[in-house]
């Protein structure tokens, strides 16, 4: 039997306002997925986004949701994780929403090591605005803003994520639909801050400005460069020149943010 | 000078384009984003020589403008609604460096609930910032208050940002002909920066500043900022002769419609006074002494031009597209306060409050205003600000609402 998506899904809601191709449902779908296999209840799940379309993403889903400012996730999920430990909380939303306008709430949760998962939908652009370069579109791709190429340099998200202090990184592809579920699923049960990565595409606001001739063109792109971690062990330098790394990156166990302010409570009020 | 169709955003992008601003840090935001893309495409095909960097917030980006202005370079910068809102902080700050530079917001309203249709809440929130503003009624308004702008913001006299406002989607969406000037004209009215004590002089500082100071010191270039502010009034006008003169169109702080012989004045700004214009004429046509003040120039505020221009009116009609909440209309207040105390007959105010997120003002509501005032004046008592709003438009609300199921939980609970 087909696997239920709807629900999990606000009646009435669709159809959704992603473009014909845009890699965003497909993240959706994983999240779905994802979320069923950690048997998350819904009044106890809180899904938090920025603005963008991939934060257009909770308006569709039958949880607590919050469709915030422009780069204000992490910010918001983290009152909500603070005031209800209890509560599992997901964020979501685009590259631009969470390393441009709201890179500083990011690395910031990232560091407290808050026991959140954070969702970001990697698709190298502004969509939403029609095509802005973002601080992952690679340098000399095309976006509306720099007709002749991108001349700034990226952030690789995942690295960011470490770097600050997020204890779970993963990465995947829109193309490795079944690896988005597990990996978020992954995320979810991990206690501490996860950040899973999905490279994905925005055919419409960066596709066709680059020369994609189409959606397929574009999934095939994340077919080859995706890499799994075990299997670039094995590959040298020249190997992975252009690969992107997926699977888990990094995890660590390390102390949650909300359980040491607990703890913290109780060493103070009992002394 | 030739004559094309532009919108409201290409109009901008002329505007910046014909000033030879050396400098945009930009961050897209709709209905903003066709400036930064229209001039990155420009810069990219070699039409114009300006250094452009996409920041990573409207922050940051107005950070850079106020930095690179007080540098000595000509800057300008774009944005909207919340991205100015997220700003807000640097606004305050690059004004009081008196950093002299243009800012075009093209007006949207204010999240929550969010909407991309246009109010004035946002520029309104800029109000106190030390920016002057001013308010486009017309793509070619756009084009010519940034030439305007960038005379007022280096003004000697005034040295402050300007921002120039105009409205989404109805001007920055909008197709209308727009007259563009040529380049050597352009240039002769306003002439590359002359940044004269500004720029960088390391072992010769004009000044030495220190880092906190107490109320005295604080409260003197707080003023300082106030009155140069003030001394813009004098200098648009000056300006806009020079205009006039340079270019055939003739500005004003207030513009007057019909003013003369009215007894009853509708007041209102953005591009929603051009329905107000038609109104008025229609109201003519059926025999009302009716007119419309719009003002251009907001901040300073203009408050002799419309203490001159309301005195002897019997009614002002203010059709405020802000709502200040526990208040009321912004623009109403201002009026009050300028006409409050002064010599000569005060007219009855009557206030609206009409257009918020982009909704439409129709020609009977404008009607229904006129006929509201022309009873106060009657009875010389204004009634409660009120809210246009239509009963179809409720029963809608409540369909909308069942749909969102606020209903049913309203009841829920009690
Ligand atoms: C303060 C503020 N500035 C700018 C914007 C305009 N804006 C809306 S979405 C967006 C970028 C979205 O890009 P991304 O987060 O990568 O998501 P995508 O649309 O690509 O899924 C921007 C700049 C805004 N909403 N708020
Ligand atoms: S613009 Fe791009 S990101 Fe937005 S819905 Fe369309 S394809 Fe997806």
């Amino acid at each position: 039997m087909a696997y239920d998506y709807e629900k999990s899904i606000r009646p009435g809601k669709l159809p959704h306002i992603w473009c014909p191709g845009c890699g965003h449902g497909i993240v959706m779908k994983g999240l779905i997925r994802a979320m069923d296999t950690c048997g998350l209840e819904k009044n106890n799940t809180a899904i938090v986004s920025g603005i963008g379309c991939a934060s257009r993403l909770p308006g569709y889903m039958d949880f607590n949701t919050l469709h915030t400012a422009h780069g204000r996730a992490a910010a918001f999920a983290t009152g909500i994780k603070m005031v209800k430990p209890e509560m599992t909380v997901i964020c979501c939303g685009g590259d631009g929403d969470g390393t441009a306008i709201g890179g500083n709430h990011f690395i910031h949760a990232c560091r407290r090591n808050i026991d959140m998962t954070y969702v970001i939908m990697n698709n190298y652009i502004y969509g939403m605005t029609g095509g802005q370069f973002s601080p992952c579109t690679p340098t000399g791709m095309k976006a509306s803003t720099t007709p002749y190429g991108n001349p700034d340099p990226i952030f690789d998200i995942s690295k960011l994520a470490i770097g600050a202090g997020a204890t779970f990184v993963a990465r995947t592809t829109s193309f490795h639909a079944t690896q988005i579920d597990k990996l978020i699923a992954e995320g979810i049960k991990h206690k501490g801050m996860s950040v899973i990565e999905v490279l994905d595409d925005c055919p419409t606001s960066y596709g066709r400005r680059n020369k994609f001739r189409s959606v397929v063109d574009m999934m095939k792109r994340l077919k080859e460069v995706a890499v799994p971690v075990a299997a670039a062990a094995k590959m040298t330098d020249e190997q992975l020149e252009g690969k992107v790394l997926t699977g888990v990156l990094f995890k660590e166990e390390r102390a949650e943010y909300t359980d040491q302010y607990a703890k913290l409570i109780a060493r103070v009020q009992g002394a | 000078m030739k004559r094309t169709l532009l919108t409201g955003n290409g109009a901008a992008a002329w505007g910046a384009r014909l000033a030879g601003v050396e400098y945009l840090p930009a961050f897209p935001i709709t209905p903003q984003t066709e400036i930064i893309e229209t001039i990155a495409r420009w810069i990219d095909f070699g039409e114009m020589d300006c250094r452009m960097v996409t920041l990573d917030s409207e922050h940051s980006m107005i950070t850079a403008a106020g930095a690179a202005a007080v540098t000595g370079v000509r800057v300008f910068t774009a944005t909207s609604s919340q991205g100015l809102l997220y700003g807000m902080e640097m606004l305050y700050t690059v004004a009081g460096w008196r950093a002299p530079f243009v800012l075009v917001n093209v007006s949207r309203g204010l999240a929550s609930p969010i909407t991309l249709e246009p109010d004035h809440n946002d520029i309104l929130a800029a109000r106190d910032s030390g920016f002057l503003q001013l308010h486009c009624a017309t793509c070619q308004e756009v084009l010519d208050c940034i030439l305007l702008a960038y005379r007022l913001a280096e003004d000697e006299r005034v040295r402050l940002p300007v921002i120039v406002n105009l409205d989404g989607f109805y001007l920055s969406f909008t197709r209308e002909p727009v007259e563009i000037p040529d380049a050597e004209s352009v240039a002769r009215f306003l002439p590359p920066f002359d940044p004269e004590n500004l720029g960088f002089r390391a072992g010769a500082p004009l000044s030495e500043a220190v880092a906190v100071i107490g109320g005295t010191p604080y409260s003197y270039f707080r003023y300082q900022s106030h009155l140069a502010a003030l001394n813009a009034v004098d200098v648009f006008a000056e300006n806009a002769a020079a205009f006039a003169q340079a270019f055939g169109r003739t500005y004003q702080a207030v513009e007057a419609y019909h003013c003369d012989d009215a007894e009853l004045v509708f007041v209102m700004m953005g591009s929603f006074a051009t329905k107000a214009k038609e109104a008025v004429d229609r109201l003519r046509e059926a025999g009302e002494a009716v007119g419309l003040l719009r003002p251009v120039l907001l901040r300073p505020f203009p408050a002799a031009d419309f203490r001159r221009a309301l005195s002897g009116k019997k009614g002002v009609i203010v059709v405020d597209q802000n709502l200040s909440m526990g208040k009321g209309g912004v623009l109403h207040t201002e009026l009050a306060s300028a006409l409050y105390g002064y010599p000569g007959t005060t007219p009855v105010l009557v206030s609206f409050i009409g257009g918020l997120g982009g909704r439409d003002i129709s020609a009977e509501e404008f009607y229904e205003m006129h006929a509201v005032t022309r009873q106060a004046v009657s009875e010389k008592r204004a009634p409660a600000p009120r809210l246009l709003y239509t009963e179809v438009e409720l029963r809608e609300m409540k369909k909308i609402q069942a749909i969102a199921r606020v209903q049913g939980l309203k009841e829920q609970q009690t």
